[in-house]
């Protein structure tokens, strides 16, 4: 029997998926995952797209039966959160009161969704953010037909509650303040596609425009959003997504270095060596140019995840890998792969002002450094490979939609 | 309960049990199944969850949507025409007994 007893705070995907891949790898050890939500690890993509549908119960977002747990003798404490670490004593507090010892220590505590910093709306049952099961379960009764909807915030959260609002009838107008959607995602020829998507589905868009006040009728709820232009639009329910804030305060409390995140070594290992943070509230080193950065994605995630699994059994690993993020929105599937954030050359393949079908590639000194592809799984395959090869690729030959991405993909392979 | 029998690529076997409607990559999750990863949780927007359905079990399924189709199209090893994401494949009383093979990689 082995002495060590690892502690995972955090039981989301990030957290699930390290217990299950502990469990996978032989670790016999005592093995507690602490969460505070009434739940065993669950899907959180669906949330936002076929949880609110309605398409899929609360059962089928779960990640792994219920009775995987109890089998594999996972210690999982619902309904509770970590209070404090004393790093000395290596033990963790529990809400409940509950002290845990602990070899080695996993954050995995992900985010919560950033509020408005707005008082009118700290009281109002009609307004609502969108990160967990039970944020959904609130939200989806207001979700009837002819319900008028305000978005705040373009970006991906807020695109695809518009998508599954319409399919739903219900009366959508999204604001963003930026001059384009998902800003921080991608380019501005991708922006502006869904622009247009949510256009042509009915969605009343308005960039550049930003809610000066709210006005709360008497039952408390948000009645009117008056925006900096002074229009007055009546609502029965507001959505904001406008980011996440890491849950990093437990980590800063206990002396660990915090900086937008929980800052990690390439090992995922906090500045104290027996304490790990995975997952997006884990700010890693990236691997090709040793920059900070934070990923909010299921991938990142899961990859993390089995990553220090490794590394908490004695083979340290580093975490390297490619990066991709996918969105659905009506009937459009946008897959990225690869961070867009540095390029100096976008190509497009297809059409991007008519249909719904095409890819984006960002180039960095003539290098396939990322690609945003929509309604086209075979272009993504492809793209991928190119993004993990760091394929030199003529941008004459990405645009041309005469060569079929498998014989993109066979030139490809001719040149590795 | 469906009876499902996964074969890994170097011939070693596990058979679990899944309940009915529960799909086939869930079973594998829940039984750590290795090889099998499921990372989009069902969306149909990973391809991690790719299984080759033994023959004689592939006369029992239905059939594929377009847009798993269009998935198949993105597996880390090449699909051939018994491909499945077998988070689609949805555990019920005339699957009892399938059989998937798991390739040697999903990314």
């Amino acid at each position: 029997m082995s002495s060590e007893d690892i502690v995972i705070i955090g039981a989301g995907q990030a957290g699930g998926e390290l217990a299950a891949a502990l469990r996978s790898l032989g670790y016999d050890g005592r093995l507690t995952l602490v969460g505070n939500e009434a739940s065993y690890p669950y899907a959180r993509p669906p949330l936002s797209k076929a949880y609110l549908l309605g398409k899929c119960s609360a059962e089928e977002l779960l990640i792994r039966a219920p009775a995987m747990y109890d089998q594999q003798n996972i210690n999982v404490r619902m309904n509770t959160a970590a209070r404090s670490i004393d790093r000395k004593a290596k033990t963790v507090t529990l809400s409940n009161g509950e002290v845990l010892s602990y070899s080695k220590l996993v954050i995995a505590t992900g985010g919560r969704p950033r509020q408005l910093p707005v008082r009118e709306l700290s009281g109002a049952a009609n307004v609502f953010y969108v990160r967990t099961r039970a944020d959904i379960d609130r939200m989806r009764p207001y979700f009837a037909p002819g319900a008028r909807l305000a978005i705040i915030g373009g970006g991906f959260i807020g695109l695809e509650v518009a998508s599954v609002a319409r399919q739903l009838g219900l009366d959508v107008t999204l604001l963003e303040s930026q001059q384009r959607l998902l800003a921080r995602a991608t380019c501005p020829l991708v922006s502006e596609f869904f622009r247009r998507i949510h256009h042509e589905e009915g969605v009343d868009v308005r960039l550049q425009t930003s809610v000066q006040s709210y006005l709360v009728g008497q039952s408390g709820n948000v009645e009117t959003l008056v925006s900096d232009g002074g229009e007055h639009i009546r609502v029965d329910i507001v959505l904001v997504g406008i980011g996440l804030v890491p849950n990093s305060e437990l980590a800063e409390a206990a002396g660990l270095e915090v900086e937008n995140g929980i800052v990690v070594d390439e090992c995922l290992r906090t500045s104290d060596p027996a304490i790990y943070a995975i997952g997006d509230v884990a700010r890693f080193p990236d691997a090709g140019n040793g920059a900070l950065r934070r990923i909010e994605s299921v991938p990142n995630a899961t990859e993390q995840a089995r990553t220090v699994a490794e590394t908490l059994l004695g083979r340290p690993r580093p975490y390297i890998s490619l990066p991709w993020f996918w969105s659905d929105q009506y009937d459009v599937k946008l897959q990225i792969v690869g961070l867009s954030d540095e390029h100096d050359q976008v190509v497009l393949r297809g059409d991007l002002t008519n249909g719904r079908k095409f890819a984006i590639y960002y180039l960095r000194n003539g290098v396939v450094s990322a690609a945003d592809i929509v309604g086209s799984p075979q272009d993504f395959a492809v793209a991928r490979k190119l993004v993990a090869a760091a394929a030199v690729v003529d941008p004459v030959i990405l645009a041309d939609t005469r060569i079929t991405p498998r014989d993109l993909s066979r030139m490809v392979a001719a040149v590795a | 309960m469906v009876k499902v029998t996964f074969i890994h690529p170097d011939g070693r076997q596990e058979q679990h049990e899944g309940s009915d409607g529960q799909s086939v990559m869930r079973v594998a999750t829940s039984n750590l199944v290795d090889g099998i990863i499921g990372e989009c949780g069902g969306d149909l927007s990973c391809a991690t969850c790719h299984v080759f359905v033994d023959e004689v079990s592939w006369r029992t399924l239905p059939p594929k949507t377009p847009e798993e189709d269009d998935m198949l199209a993105v597996t880390a090893v090449e699909p051939t025409e018994f491909s499945r994401l077998c988070c689609q494949i949805k555990c019920s009383e005339s699957l009892d007994g399938i059989v998937v093979h798991i390739p040697k990689a999903q990314r």
